[in-house]
């Protein structure tokens, strides 16, 4: 292999032969995308990693040039975002891109983690993977959440100190963290200025790397595919699986495609609904932040409402966060809860079928609730449905082992 | 110092080892504390330590009946002295007040008594509503022509309607369902109030 390439840039000579002798160009483009298998039964599901990448690079080109305009101080901050968005010219497109982008985001990796749940694309030998995912996922929250804070609209203010004041109720330290987060004894400039620094510089370093990770580790390990069976398992004369298709230009391709029909939705908001109904864009923070002034109701954005309805179903606070916080670190041990001979859900039987649907109900459930004021009916329906995400993972070991499943196939389910 | 031509063929391992375990210990522990400043500038800077810094406020120009407000750390706070009706009337509004005992509200354990005050003349209170955070107003006349006959005195929030004793302690019926906080605070001398330093537990400086 590595002899006949050697021979085949010897032959092509040029400049190509002078650069891949200096930069394995060809030798990358080989294993990673034109020798790199992909099972070929991949269906709609397997768009959203794709979409997740191209929302990544929407951000950070939006990003760089608000950043051109945006001025992280106390003062100016608010000021800043409404000269954008009036007086720079496409100002208020980059920003738009930017802010519908955020819920975008989390769309499409929350469509692209139900996808691993779905196909048990966690399990062995993909654990690594998934767990690098939730890390993703925890460092998309930390990101987004500071850069909601950086508009410095009346919401961004009281949003940081709900959060902030999350971490006071650490034992203990918690009062000196919640300082030191800040820099001063409340929510102020300084808090605004660090938050910038790591919304711009620190977090997409962190994330970029972690997207780097997550796909070194894929390539490793090669795609699950929908019916949670090893492609590897089953290699042709050539040494490549014979249920797989060359990444390049298969996927490539179609990835492309699907890019056209996500950029169409993602543009229609962008030009005919930027604020969703106050959903992406919250109406209090079209209002400067006053430290003097509560908004009447005070909710996060709609990716982080389902965390808050736990929150707030639960009496004592410190217990709240305590809740909040296992919600998401329950995902890490996902990988060793589901005990299922089988992978995908089409072969497991039908408590696991059951188990996930009413996650997925109690997850959107909680999202609305935590977009409402809390009445006392919505507190008890938040309990009911914490209750239920919770009982979906603690209950996992016990249903996947029991119940009857169907023999997953030898080859992949292809229909051409 | 051994030849170098001359080297034993089997070299020191165990020595290498501990060499290079020394390096290793001695670069973490220098790069720990190389983390030392970084953390540290995250602290309240000497700018927001001076301008949070504890404020003090000369009271001896204070009549009984008048308040004045102040700014510390970005939140008003009020100071009131209390005619000695009004201190006498705080023991009558009991049963009309959600938190009479302040067992939910926030204040220093000084302050959690019935006039929530270390002196009972002087009152001292964040001004924030306890329900959404505007201001309550001052209406310490009784019988308030706005806010009906049997009113004791106190303070009227005019956004939500939320009503206070003159001791910030919540009425019934009010939207608030806390007392106004109490800020740590105590007194220098017979005239200097401290806000932002705590007197003991027994009110004392």
């Amino acid at each position: 292999m590595a002899a006949a390439h050697d021979n085949d840039a010897a032959q092509k000579g040029g400049f190509r032969a002078w650069l891949n002798k200096r930069l394995p160009v060809d030798e990358f483009v080989e294993s990673q995308l034109t020798g790199y298998f992909a099972p070929k039964n991949f269906n709609l599901w397997y768009f959203f990693g794709a979409f997740a990448m191209l929302v990544f690079v929407i951000m950070i080109l939006s990003g760089i040039f608000l950043a051109m305009h945006y001025k992280p101080s106390e003062t100016a901050a608010f000021d800043s975002v409404e000269y954008i968005m009036r007086e720079v010219e496409w100002g208020w497109l980059i920003r738009y891109m930017h802010s519908t982008g955020a819920s975008f985001f989390f769309i499409v990796v929350y469509l692209h983690m139900f996808r691993a749940m779905l196909y048990g694309s966690y399990r062995e030998p993909r654990e690594l993977l998934w767990i690098l995912g939730v890390l993703l996922y925890l460092a998309l929250m930390a990101e987004a959440f500071m850069g909601y804070v950086l508009p410095w609209g009346n919401m961004s203010y009281w949003g940081a100190q709900v959060i902030v004041n999350l971490f006071g109720t650490i034992p203990v330290i918690g009062p000196g963290l919640v300082e030191w987060i800040r820099g001063d004894y409340g929510i102020a400039d300084s808090t605004l200025n660090r938050f910038f620094a790591l919304h711009v510089v620190a977090m997409p370093f962190a994330i970029a790397f972690l997207i780097l990770m997550h796909l070194v580790a894929l390539r490793q390990t090669g795609s699950n595919n929908p019916d949670g069976i090893e492609i590897k398992a089953k290699l042709g004369a050539n040494g490549k699986p014979v249920d797989g298709i060359p990444f390049h230009p298969y996927y490539t391709i179609k990835d492309l495609f699907g890019v056209g029909v996500f950029l169409l939705f993602f543009c229609g908001v962008i030009f005919f609904v930027p604020t969703f109904g106050g959903l992406f864009l919250e109406k209090p923070n079209f209002e400067a932040a006053n430290a003097l002034s509560t908004p009447d109701h005070i909710a996060p954005v709609w990716y982080f409402t389902a965390f808050f309805a736990m929150l707030r179903a639960v009496p004592d606070q410190q217990l709240g966060a305590l809740i909040m916080l296992l919600a998401i670190v329950v995902l890490f041990f996902l990988p060793w809860l589901d005990r299922s001979p089988v992978k995908s859900i089409r072969y497991k039987g039908w408590m696991s079928k059951t188990a996930l649907v009413l996650f997925v109900i109690s997850f959107i459930v909680l999202s609305y609730l935590g977009l409402k004021p809390a009445s006392d009916l919505y507190v008890i329906l938040a309990r009911i449905f914490t209750a239920i995400y919770f009982l979906y993972f603690i209950l996992m070991p016990w249903y996947t082992s029991v119940e009857k499943t169907k023999a997953a196939p030898e080859r992949v389910n292809y229909h051409a | 110092m051994s030849d170098p031509d001359n080297l034993p063929d089997e070299a020191d391992t165990s020595r290498r080892k501990f060499l290079t375990a020394a390096t290793a210990a001695t670069a973490a522990v220098g790069g720990a504390f190389t983390l030392v400043p970084f953390i540290a500038s995250w602290r309240p800077s000497e700018r927001a330590r001076a301008l949070g810094a504890p404020l003090e406020i000369d009271i001896s120009k204070l009549e009984p009946g008048q308040m004045i407000t102040q700014s510390w750390r970005k939140q008003p706070v009020y100071v009131v002295r209390r005619t000695p009706e009004a201190v006498a009337g705080l023991a009558k509004v009991g049963p009309s007040l959600k938190d009479p005992q302040s067992d939910a509200s926030a204040q220093p354990v000084y302050a959690k008594n019935e006039a929530r005050s270390i002196k009972p003349e002087f009152l001292v209170l964040y001004a924030a509503c306890t329900h959404l955070g505007c201001l309550p107003k001052q209406y310490f006349t009784q019988g308030e022509p706005t806010l009906g006959a049997d009113w004791p005195g106190g303070f009227f929030c005019p956004c939500h309607g939320s009503r206070f004793d003159l001791a910030g302690r919540v009425f019934n019926g009010s939207p608030a369902s806390l007392n106004l906080a109490v800020p740590p605070h105590k007194f220098e001398s017979d005239t200097m109030l401290v806000i932002g330093l705590d007197a003991n537990a027994e009110g004392a400086a």
